[in-house]
């Protein structure tokens, strides 16, 4: 089976201080054409750097090992002209946009400097296709905004250029890294509503990146959980949220305070999340884990299919069948 | 299956913070040398570095004088030992009062702000355009040439440039959290200053320090080579330089250039230090103004 | 006549002419938390920072524990009477503490300015509010580039817990927090609640924490309050537009994201 994007035992060890340092240690996913992922986790869980591997933005002296494959081309093997024309292609959207974009060159500048170099595009032919994306993004006076500059708009605002200079690469795969993260909850609904609505419209697929659980379940077909670089569950949104199979997607869940209703104490999980270097032998979680025992300190437990997805837990039937009594 | 690839790329030049690297530990080591020496270097020098003997003047190395003699045929090597002790004490004095007094300003400017902070800014501003040197030699015609006025001048030029730099890095302490915290607790300005502001600020005073240990160095060895800082007879490398000056024209450099030197190496060793200490420490972050401004 | 021991009344602030807080009032009785929610730039902090005496009132009053706060202390002894009042807790963990200082070092230094305490009773007293924030020793005495996030901020919450404020301010203090982390410090504030009878000012944009923490809840846009209430109602039957935006806005169980809002997007 082939999708759009094919991720299959990826482990990222970056040049540590004194020692290796991994990062990203035995992930496998797979995007279909036109399909929604969430990636989801706390900081340090390696999301970014699972975003940094497809795009092979690695940080200088880091260790790849395991293949991606786009459209079942290999991403390894490629190099210069053809691995930029494929970085092309899967554009990124970042958690801040002020960091992506040239402050002293206009939004026009940014947006069809592409277009006009790659596509030979004249400025004007480039400028009307950019105002055209501009205004599906949801932005209002989009020729004005050709002639404005980043610090002249807003966080939210900002986004959905990033978003629209993504869509002018015509891609078929958007890669998000947080990008409503820096948002205000409003702003943040009505750029994934614009993202959510175009991506359908386009059948695009998507890799979206968020800490948060119940936007990436709200958004997305699938969500994966990540803990210390490696994945611990993926399953379609709705039963993922409905009833998690990991006991830390569960904790994670559980610990969110929720809008709906007032608890005495949240239930939590002890420890702080770990990154993928600092994990433990056998199951990653099981320094934290409330259902721990010694069989997952001895081995590490393989992401297997059960239900609707996959899990990483050796006791996932026996703890389902305790909480079904 | 499965592909290895590793990203290439040239490792890290230097370790990263708190290393110092080769070529500042080799300065440090010099500077170190320089320091002891000018401890007990006069203690060191077996001749009298002011007993002239005319017979040996410009002479060559003799058994017990190594480096030879100067035009009125004192022993070089006594005269650079205990000229050390001048040349790294008078820098020291203008960096420890400049530093001083600098620092104080740039302090009171950023934590009282508004008119006070813009007032100091507009008089520094105009100090700025006295160069050190000249003022250094105004104040020697006016009091009377020697190593404590042209240590008072120089102290007095660099202040602008010390108060210039420390005052950036004290605003955006003075607007960090946990110093705000401190005034909310009821803390008194002047405890939170010495206490906890100042004290943070110290890695960037120390290499801020370094550097201009070197350039006070300079100065005051021109102020000296012009005769307005130390007075012969007394040893100091700037003098010998300028002493010196004669003997070059006859053919015998041996002093200018030994006293020069040892000028330039330790100057170049304070430099590099000082690179080195402030490597990574004032990280100012520019694209924080871009984020304020934008949500406007 | 009024049992409130903080209490604002017609607070505007202006910076050089730009509004940032217009006519706000609220009060807040001994124990109670109140919330103030907004989106990023409608005064919320510069609210707070006029409260603690960080930033000067355009015009306008405020109150705490009988005492006017509107103008600068006017003595030493004033200023650390202040202190003893209210504090305030800010969002980011890694520059709240000063990193040359070790936790418990810095809650003694908090000691010794408000209390009487001998060097043994301070140590007691660290101990106490360590243990109330959940550190233990080791973490108490390192330096703060050791300690995690959600640790840092329990040291903010220890500091300001120090000199026994009647108020405490928590400016976003667990926005920058992990969800783990997040939901270990919210139970320390429900903990520290209980315990010492504290009343909170609890900023915040992230109304499912605030539902959480707050009994009562002022919701600001611009400037200005346009709703107010008991947490129960502000956010189950949000009246004013912008407080039901808000309320749409938070993803949940079968929430999808609406774009007719987008056409709306000011500026
Ligand atoms: N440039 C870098 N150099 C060294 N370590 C890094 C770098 N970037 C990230 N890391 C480490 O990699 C791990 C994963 O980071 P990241 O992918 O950014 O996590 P996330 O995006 O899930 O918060 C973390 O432990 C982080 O400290
Ligand atoms: N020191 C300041 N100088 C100028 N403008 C400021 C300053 N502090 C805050 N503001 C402005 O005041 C408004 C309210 O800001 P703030 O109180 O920080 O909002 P919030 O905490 O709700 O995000 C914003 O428009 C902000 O840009
Ligand atoms: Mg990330
Ligand atoms: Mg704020």
């Amino acid at each position: 089976m082939s999708g759009i994007l094919d991720i299959d035992h990826l482990t990222v060890t970056l040049a540590g201080e004194d020692r290796p340092k991994p990062v990203l240690s035995d992930v496998s996913m797979s995007i279909a054409e036109g399909e929604a992922v969430g990636l989801v986790g706390e900081s340090g869980s390696g999301k970014s750097m699972t975003v940094r591997s497809i795009i092979r933005l690695l940080p200088p002296g880091a260790r790849m090992e395991g293949n991606i494959r786009v459209r079942g081309v290999d991403l390894g093997t490629l190099r210069g002209a053809a691995l930029r024309k494929m970085r092309a292609e899967m554009p990124v959207i970042f958690q801040d946009p002020r960091a992506h974009i040239n402050p002293v060159r206009s939004v026009g500048d940014f947006l069809t400097e592409a277009l006009r170099i790659h596509r030979r595009m004249s400025r004007a032919a480039a400028e009307d296709r950019a105002a055209d994306v501009l205004d599906e993004v949801g932005v209002s006076e989009a020729r004005r905004r050709l002639r404005q500059y980043p610090h002249e708009l807003s966080g939210g605002l900002l986004q959905r250029v990033m978003i629209a200079s993504a869509l002018l690469a015509e891609p078929r795969l958007l890669l998000a890294d947080e990008p409503t993260t820096a948002l205000d909850v409003t702003t943040q609904a009505e750029v994934m509503a614009v993202m959510d609505e175009l991506r359908r419209e386009r059948g695009l697929a998507m890799l979206f990146i968020t800490h948060d659980l119940e936007l990436a379940a709200a958004i997305c077909d699938r969500t994966a959980v990540m803990y210390a670089g490696r994945v611990m569950e993926v399953r379609a949104s709705a039963s993922l949220l409905e009833r998690p199979l990991h006991p830390y997607t569960a904790a994670l869940a559980t610990a969110r305070p929720s809008i709906e209703r007032k608890v005495d104490r949240l239930t939590t999980i002890p420890g702080r999340p770990l990154s993928a270097f600092e994990a433990p032998d056998g199951c990653a979680f099981n320094t934290r884990c409330a259902h721990v025992r010694e069989s997952c300190r001895e081995q590490r437990p393989e992401l297997r299919t059960l239900l609707d997805g996959q899990v990483a837990c050796v006791r996932v039937e026996e703890l389902q069948a305790v909480s079904h009594d | 299956m499965t592909a290895t690839s590793v990203v290439r790329a040239r490792a890290g030049a230097r370790a990263g913070r708190g290393g110092l690297g080769p070529l500042g530990v080799t300065a440090a080591t010099v500077i170190a040398v320089a320091v002891v020496l000018a401890a007990i270097g006069p203690e060191l020098a077996s001749a009298d570095p002011n007993a002239s003997d005319f017979a040996h003047a410009y002479g060559p190395p003799t058994p017990g004088h190594p480096l030879g003699y100067d035009s009125q045929g004192r022993d070089l090597l006594a005269r650079l030992l205990t000229g050390a002790r001048t040349s790294l004490l008078g820098p020291l004095w203008v960096v420890a009062l400049g530093m001083t007094a600098g620092t104080a300003i740039a302090v009171v400017a950023a934590w009282r702000g508004g008119w006070l902070d813009s007032m100091v800014s507009s008089v520094l501003e105009v100090m700025f355009s006295f160069p050190g040197v000249l003022l250094a030699m105004l104040v020697a015609a006016v009091f009377g040439p020697g190593l404590t006025s042209a240590v008072f001048a120089l102290a007095v030029a660099y202040i602008p440039y010390i108060a210039r730099l420390v005052r950036s890095a004290a605003v955006a302490e003075r607007h960090k959290p946990y110093i705000q915290a401190l005034e909310v607790q009821g803390l008194g300005a002047f405890t939170i200053c010495l206490r906890h502001l100042v004290p943070n600020l110290l890695p960037l005073l120390a290499a801020q320090a370094t550097l201009f240990f070197g350039y006070a160095m300079v100065d005051l060895a021109i102020v000296s080579f012009f005769g307005l800082g130390v007075q012969p007879p007394d040893a100091d490398w700037g003098v010998m330089v300028a002493s010196g000056q004669s003997g070059v024209l006859q053919g015998y450099p041996a002093e200018s250039l030994l006293a020069g030197g040892c000028i330039v190496l330790l100057v170049v060793a304070f430099n590099v230090l000082g690179e080195r200490l402030s490597d990574g420490r004032r990280v100012h972050r520019p694209w924080r103004l871009f984020r304020r401004g934008g949500t406007a | 006549m009024t049992e409130a021991i903080l209490e604002v009344e017609g607070l505007h602030k202006t910076f050089k002419g730009a509004v940032a807080v217009a006519d706000v009032s609220f009060s807040l009785r001994p124990g109670a938390a109140l919330a103030v929610v907004g989106e990023s730039g409608s005064g919320k902090t510069t609210v707070a920072r006029m409260i603690v005496g960080l930033e000067r009132p355009t015009a306008g009053r405020i109150t705490a524990c009988g005492h006017d706060r509107s103008h600068p202390p006017r003595s030493v002894r004033e200023r650390r009477r202040r202190g003893g009042e209210i504090q305030i807790v800010f969002q980011d963990p890694y520059s709240s503490l000063d990193p040359r200082q070790s936790p418990a070092t810095a809650v003694d230094e908090i000691l010794r300015l408000h209390t009487r305490l001998d060097a043994a009773g301070r140590r007691r007293r660290v101990a106490e509010l360590a243990d109330l924030v959940g550190l233990d020793e080791r973490q108490m005495n390192v330096l703060p580039s050791e300690l995690s996030g959600g640790q840092r901020q329990r040291v903010a919450i220890a500091r300001a817990l120090a000199a026994e404020p009647q108020i405490l301010i928590l400016d976003e203090s667990v926005a920058a927090l992990d969800v783990s982390i997040q939901a270990q410090v919210l139970n320390v504030l429900a903990g520290v609640r209980e315990r010492t009878g504290v009343a909170y000012l609890f900023i915040s944009h992230d109304l499912a924490v605030v539902r959480q923490v707050a009994d009562e809840i002022v919701v600001m846009r611009g400037g200005s309050i346009v709703e107010r209430g008991p947490t129960a109602q502000v956010l189950d039957n949000p009246r004013h537009p912008y407080t039901r935006l808000l309320r749409t806005s938070v993803p949940g169980p079968g929430w999808r994201p609406a774009r007719r809002a987008t056409r709306k997007e000011t500026q």
